[in-house]
């Protein structure tokens, strides 16, 4: 699985992305917000850390979650979108094919 | 999964998506070459695509457009450029206006398609160059699913807002 698509699959980590753009979170804070686990924030955040979309960084006993915004340059992100295409395009043949099964012959 | 691997080229602007099917070579090359079977898949469904014309011989070509949920035409052209069957297939792929004439300066993506075969399965690699990054934008804002153009759009969105912020 693609890890920009994985990353972007979920909408707490769209919500994530969307607040550390704008201003800088600890996990905790983060954790705050949403009606899950510190543990479970801290997996999306490490899921958005391996999309390259933030960083993650110590402060005494805080984690600080920013936006790597290098991250999100622009080809990048769009062969990422071209490969949804392609992998959406490879599900439907893989239906077509099981579908229509071996061509007969009139 | 039927995608097995991808690799990405940023500075050549390329993607190589390797997918694996459970059919044979033959089977699987008359998804390109049959009109019919083509518009089953090009498009996602909520951009079904028509081709119109389709000229499966090197240097034909190919005429489609592509329908959008508010019955809008989005209009697209090929060119073969080799056909070797049935594992070899190369072409150009660019976006026509309103009368189908080619918008020249939105360029070609080249695409190179190999079958190969793994026993009785047939192994897809699909290569796509891009000319430049415009040109990717339009493809993809097109070329996928709803849901997922919302969710990245999204995205992106508030990134622009808040880099002229």
């Amino acid at each position: 699985m693609d890890r920009l698509f994985q990353a972007f699959a979920d909408a707490t980590r769209r919500d994530i992305v969307r607040r550390v753009t704008t201003g800088e979170y600890s996990v905790s804070g983060l954790a705050a917000l949403y009606t899950m686990s510190f543990a479970a924030v801290q997996k999306h955040v490490a899921v958005l850390e391996r999309a390259s979309l933030v960083t993650k960084e110590k402060r005494g006993r805080e984690q600080i979650v920013r936006a790597n915004h290098d991250g999100l340059q622009k080809a990048r992100r769009l062969l990422d979108e071209y490969e949804v295409i392609w992998r959406q395009r490879s599900e439907r043949i893989a239906d077509l094919l099981a579908e229509t099964g071996p061509p007969t012959t009139p | 999964m039927t995608v097995i691997s991808s690799v990405k080229n940023l500075e050549a602007l390329s993607l190589s998506v390797v997918a694996e099917f459970d059919a044979g070579v033959e089977r699987v090359w008359q998804i390109w070459e049959d009109p019919r079977q083509l518009e089953r898949w090009w498009g996602p469904p909520t951009w079904p695509a028509t081709f119109e014309k389709h000229d499966f011989v090197p240097g034909g070509e190919v005429t489609y457009y592509m329908t959008g949920p508010n019955g809008e035409k989005a209009r697209g052209w090929w060119r073969f450029v080799a056909i070797e069957a049935p594992h070899r297939l190369e072409f150009d792929d660019g976006f026509s206006d309103d009368n189908g004439d080619p918008v020249a300066d939105m360029g070609a993506v080249r695409g190179v398609v190999t079958l190969e075969p793994i026993g009785d399965r047939t192994r897809m690699t699909v290569h796509s160059t891009f000319e430049a990054e415009e040109q990717m934008e339009e493809i993809v804002a097109m070329g996928m699913e709803e849901g997922m153009k919302q969710a990245l759009g999204q995205v992106d969105a508030i990134l622009a807002e808040h880099a002229n912020a």
